[in-house]
């Protein structure tokens, strides 16, 4: 593969981010990632969070341009600019490719209606993100382009580009912009609590996990309203810049409203050059534009060997791009598990010396940051001051402590001047800590003899018009840190073996994909399913929405499993006992092949979710009211009485978004579409309604509702406070039906529908096992009963407790290839795991002073990861830490009354020792 | 490290050392990326804190917690100025109260002593998660710190009960326990944390050691006269 590296101008090893660069750079033009509405240089780093935190030159340099300017070169300390730069053409052998080019944001100015570039005041929601952003054009003000004024009253239009089959519009829903559209509202409410907020709005889809109760969040805010109507844009006030629109509701009519900005809440396209990378990795699109992805395994494309990740799959959110990007690295992984670890490399550290038993000596690097610092803080006194401080042994300033050089001058005044204890003061802990912690292992030092004092963004970059004070504060900001680095102990960062074994706990479609793509990476997997059968929920669905025959797919996936000869299966299987930790755990099974205990590294929780048995619409009392799972399997059946219905209707959200389940179960629209459509297909002349709150079907599956429209499926909404009615009747012929009963959400009067038969939606719930299994593994739960992940967004398929993975419906309710795309997903994370021999474990932990120690059980109730446990002694109980599953927030140690508990790092000595140099001379006036 | 490792002791050892603000910035509630959610417990230690200056006779908005995340820049920066401006307007610690620095230096000092005893006698609602903003100010009570300090207990060894077993001593968190065989046993009063473990442990037989809230506790017996004559060797076994 050959790829083409456009220059940057910008040697990388050299830029240390100061950005004085950008400072004197006297080209301004549009800030691309600020969605051009405030100016940046042409020398900027792209934007706060960038990776690697470097500038580059854009085209509208001076230089580049006229071969005029080169001020940046002149102002640049570390000589890191090369306009030399030229492209460079590099070839690589690749085994695999992922593809992740993401989205593009649907452009608003294809469609003249919605005024935008014409009205100052009509923005899209990627505007208003980057407007309401602390690194955002206004720095977090939400400001107007007329007249850069706080707006007071902001219309969110929902839709925009999406769910339209006219020209200029996409026919797919986007998928995420209900629930972005809600945060902005609760965002801006943050900034502006007067702010008075309106959606206009189709279906709300808060389909994905806890988004319901996100959208009853907003809904209850003050000033904020919902209105469900299509929406035109009339006009600008000439005088306010005001902007009218007009809108329609059954109530009141046509009305038209003044907001004094509107959002267009636009959609996600397929990124903007993808005919041109699917032709040039040879890949087919869909009829969108979007990958063509397998229908089972959304990260297949057309092509062996490519895979997809992210919105290129289609609209997807942030969780279902980490999930598809972990999956699509198994999925690689498993194609080139022979090459692991090929190209690594290991560093080699000196021998570390003992200096625990030498007073302190400490020595202080003060860094200038190029003129971050060096142009507020005098540096120099800085350093003086220091050399006056007890212990110090040796100060000295530097122009960058962050580059090579320094770090190496660094590791010689360690050696030539014996220190053992070092302190940088410099910029925060987060970005440059670990690197100083690795230079002092380069001298021989135990790396938490290391103890950063930040007096860039704490001091200098606050306090720039205040260079006298930001000096002094600089000192007191060295001084805590030195009087800190006195009472440093060296601490070991210990090496785990991993077993290199996995559990999966659950054998549905999400446990069985994992434990192939873990099995067929090298690794052994024990694979637990408590029925009799491998299969799971999936044993009831025989098709799916895109067509994939399900029984099909689940026989040769089972056929796979069983035939791995890594895959070991205990069917009958319940856990009776699990302890251990990260890489060690011991989990013992009962099963149809008796009592084991099985030694694996990693455990993945798969145990899918359960189907609420409705006790609504004469269920269980009526055969002829059934589930949608009972439903499909009499489709696939062919039953006769069903085929023969003249009617039949389906209610939606039985069961859940209601107070007791405060949740969507995210799949029942799009399998009542997919039934609906089956039973057209079976029995053109079916009358088939859908009775509904919001219809999501999210993503391309709005195709399918729009066919089960076309196809005269009737879909009527009903309110929650007015469900529709069931009561077994006789129809005009005397035919025994079911009647049910409707208000029509137009008109207003009631409908009256005999059925033959009645489909429930009812709520997907979680399964029966999931607060056992959440003990066993010590893992946490979401409020409505599901497992919850160790973070939403960035770690979906984790668990806070390290070592144990999540997939599948335990996780939330998901389709299939949604299941698919997580269980690959936690494959991969699971992989990282299991390809080392060993897990570090932080040297950052509690431990207890057992003769401290009353057994009060403070700290074991304080601590969520159940690291802390009572050993009995002949003195009582006394707690004990492991130190594998602690993660080193304190709690404990706050808690504890008689200091027996403490964390390590960050002890009381080592806090109250700053807090007494932080008052200096320390008295009461 | 979380908000959550702040203790008490490090409040009040600002304060102690004159600081005439003390400002702790925690992540936003409900958004921990872990699963600890310890930026309440932070929440309960300046609550609490905040009570136990008001019976100090200090203005408790002198401390301050404030929760946000690491992209609230600006926020931050408002915050921080807000709460400046707000601790000069209230004038240097003590002085602006009216109390004299000594006075003011022993009561917290008292306090710090005191703060294993707090955390013994709050350690469930220093746990508590407190979800609702309007709960905060009645959390802790002015009322129930008043009582708090007023009914502080100490522990007594009772020279005619004590059987010097030793098992006190052997399991006093704080070595505060005076022990010796067939040496009637003593509690160093200054060293104690008044945790209870002693009061706790002392075999139901002697019922020894005694709980005193509210009065004085009685002098130790004088050092010469600690001996148990007689049957100690049978009943230490």
């Amino acid at each position: 593969m050959t790829l083409v590296k456009k220059p940057r101008y910008i040697v990388e090893s050299k830029c240390t981010g100061c950005t004085t660069c950008v400072e004197y750079c006297p080209v301004k033009y549009p800030d691309q990632f600020n969605q051009e509405i405030s100016m940046n240089k042409a020398v900027h780093i792209y934007f706060a969070q960038a990776i690697p935190l470097v500038t580059y030159i854009d085209e509208s340099c001076l230089y580049l341009k006229e071969k005029k300017c080169r001020i940046c070169e002149g102002v640049c300390k570390n000589n890191a600019i090369d306009f030399g730069q030229a492209a460079e053409k590099v070839e690589v052998n690749v085994g695999a490719v992922i593809l992740s080019p993401g989205l593009e944001p649907y452009d608003p100015g294809l469609r003249e209606e919605y005024r935008y570039g014409e009205f100052a005041n009509v923005v899209t929601s990627m505007d208003y993100e980057r407007l309401l952003c602390s690194t955002g054009p206004y720095q977090g003000e939400v400001l107007r382009a007329s007249d850069r004024k706080h707006p007071r009253k902001i219309a969110w239009l929902q839709c925009v580009g999406s769910r339209q089959v006219t020209p200029g519009g996409k026919s797919y829903c986007s998928a995420v912009c209900c629930t972005y559209a809600q945060k902005q509202v609760i965002v801006t409410k943050d900034h502006d609590s007067e702010a008075e907020c309106t959606i206009f709005h189709n279906d709300i889809r808060s389909y994905g996990k806890d988004f319901e109760r996100f959208y009853e969040r907003t809904e209850k805010l003050p000033g904020v309203r919902f209105i469900r109507s299509y929406v035109s844009i009339v006009r600008e006030n000439p005088d306010t810049k005001n902007v009218v629109i007009r809108y329609a509701t059954t109530d009141d009519g046509v009305k038209e409203e003044e907001f004094d900005m509107v959002v267009l809440s636009v959609g996600l396209n397929p990124p903007a050059d993808v005919k041109d990378t699917a032709g040039k990795f040879g890949i087919e699109l869909n009829a969108h534009d979007f990958c063509r992805v397998g229908p089972a395994n959304p990260m297949e494309t057309t092509r062996p060997g490519v895979f997809v990740s992210g919105a290129f799959q289609g609209p997807a959110d942030i969780p279902e791009s980490v999930f598809s990007a972990s999956g699509a690295g198994a999925q690689c992984g498993e194609l080139l598990d022979h090459r692991r670890g090929k190209l690594t490399r290991e560093r080699i550290y000196p021998p570390e010396k003992d200096v625990c038993r030498e007073e302190p000596r400490i020595g202080v690097f003060v860094c200038h940051c190029g003129a971050n610092i060096g142009s507020v803080v005098n540096v120099p006194a800085a350093v003086e001051y220091a050399l006056t401080l007890p212990d110090v042994v040796y100060a000295q300033e530097q122009l960058f402590s962050c580059a090579t050089n320094s770090a190496r001058e660094i590791t010689d005044m360690i050696r030539e001047k014996g220190l053992n204890r070092v302190v940088v003061a410099a910029c925060s802990p987060r970005t440059l800590e670990p690197l100083f912690r690795d230079t002092l292992r380069e001298a021989g030092l135990n790396q938490y003899y290391y103890d950063m004092a930040n007096i860039r963004e704490h001091c200098s970059w606050v306090h720039s018009k205040e260079k006298e004070e930001a000096t002094v504060k600089a000192k007191d900001i060295i001084r805590m840190s030195v009087a800190r680095a006195g009472h440093l102990e060296p601490l070991a960062e210990f090496d785990l073996p991993v077993n290199k074994a996995a559990l999966v706990v659950g054998a549905g479609v999400a446990g069985m994909t994992c434990a192939l793509s873990i099995a067929n990476q090298g690794h052994e997997v024990h694979l637990l399913e408590k029925d009799a059968d491998l299969g799971g929920m999936a044993r009831r669905i025989h098709y799916t929405l895109e067509g994939v025959d399900v029984q099909a797919y689940l026989g040769d996936l089972i056929r796979k499993v069983y035939r791995h000869p890594l895959i070991h299966v205990y069917t009958g299987a319940a856990i009776t006992g699990a302890a251990g930790y990260v890489g060690n755990f011991v989990t013992t099974v009962r099963s149809e092949r008796g009592v084991t205990e099985i030694k694996h590294g990693a455990a993945v929780i798969a145990i899918g979710a359960d189907v609420y048995t409705p006790g609504e619409y004469l269920y269980g009392e009526d055969d002829r009211v059934l589930t949608n799972l009972d439903l499909e399997e009499r489709i696939a059946g062919r039953e006769e009485r069903l085929v023969n219905a003249r009617s039949l209707v389906m209610i939606q959200c039985v069961g859940c978004r209601q107070e007791d389940r405060n949740y969507c179960s995210r799949v029942c629209c799009g399998e009542s579409v997919k039934n609906a459509l089956k039973l057209k297909e079976l029995n053109p002349d079916m009358d088939v309604y859908i009775l509904f709150r919001d219809i999501r079907t999210y993503g391309f599956k709005e195709d399918y509702y729009r066919e089960a429209a076309d196809r005269e499926v009737r879909f009527i909404r009903y309110q929650p406070e007015d469900k529709p009615r069931v009561e077994a009747a006789g129809d005009d012929d005397g035919r025994s039906v079911l009647r049910v009963t409707v208000t029509d959400p137009v008109l207003g009067n009631k409908l009256e529908i005999d059925a033959d038969m009645i489909a429930l939606a009812a709520a997907v719930v979680p399964a029966a096992a999931t607060a056992e299994v959440a003990g066993l593994f010590k893992v946490t739960l979401s409020p409505d009963g599901f497992f919850k992940e160790a973070h939403v967004k960035l770690r979906p398929v984790e668990f806070g407790t390290d070592g144990v993975y999540l997939c599948g419906a335990a996780h939330y309710p998901k389709y299939l290839p949604e299941t698919i795309n997580q269980a690959y997903g936690a494959a991969g994370r699971v992989l990282t795991l299991l390809s080392r021999d060993t897990v570090v474990a932080s040297g950052s932990v509690c431990g207890v002073d057992e003769k401290k120690c009353m057994g009060c059980g403070a700290c074991i109730s304080a601590c969520t990861y159940g690291a802390i446990e009572f050993r009995e002694t002949r003195r009582g109980s006394k707690a004990v830490v492991n130190p594998v599953l602690c993660k080193g927030d304190g709690l404990c140690n706050a808690r504890c009354p008689t200091g027996a508990i403490s964390l390590k790092h960050f002890t009381d000595e080592e806090i109250l020792s700053e807090i007494d140099a932080a008052a200096g001379e320390g008295i009461i006036h | 490290m979380c908000s959550g490792r702040v203790d008490l002791k490090h409040v009040l050892r600002a304060f102690e050392n004159g600081m005439d603000g003390v400002f702790i910035g925690g992540c936003r509630l409900n958004e921990c990326n872990y699963t600890t959610h310890g930026n309440y417990h932070a929440l309960n230690v300046v609550l609490l804190c905040r009570k136990i200056m008001e019976h100090l006779g200090l203005n408790p908005e002198r401390l301050s917690v404030e929760f946000m995340s690491a992209g609230d820049g600006i926020l931050f920066a408002e915050v921080m100025s807000e709460f400046g401006k707000k601790v000069k307007g209230l004038g240097p610690l003590g002085k602006a109260e009216g109390l004299d620095g000594d006075e003011l230096r022993s009561r917290l000092a008292g306090v710090i002593r005191l703060v294993p005893y707090i955390k013994v006698v709050k350690q469930e609602k220093l746990a508590f998660r407190l979800e609702n903003p309007e709960a905060y100010d009645d959390f802790f009570t002015g009322d129930e710190i008043d009582r708090l300090f007023r009914e502080v207990v100490s522990y007594y060894i009772d020279p005619l009960k004590c059987q010097a077993c030793m098992t006190c001593a052997r399991r006093c968190p704080a070595e505060a326990i005076i022990s010796a065989r067939n040496q009637v046993h003593v509690i160093d009063q200054d060293k104690c944390l008044k945790c209870g473990t002693c009061f706790a442990v002392c075999p139901s037989r002697f019922g020894a050691v005694r709980k005193i809230a509210g009065e004085s506790v009685p002098p130790p017996l004088p050092e010469g006269e600690r001996t148990i004559v007689g049957k100690s060797d049978k009943e230490v076994g």
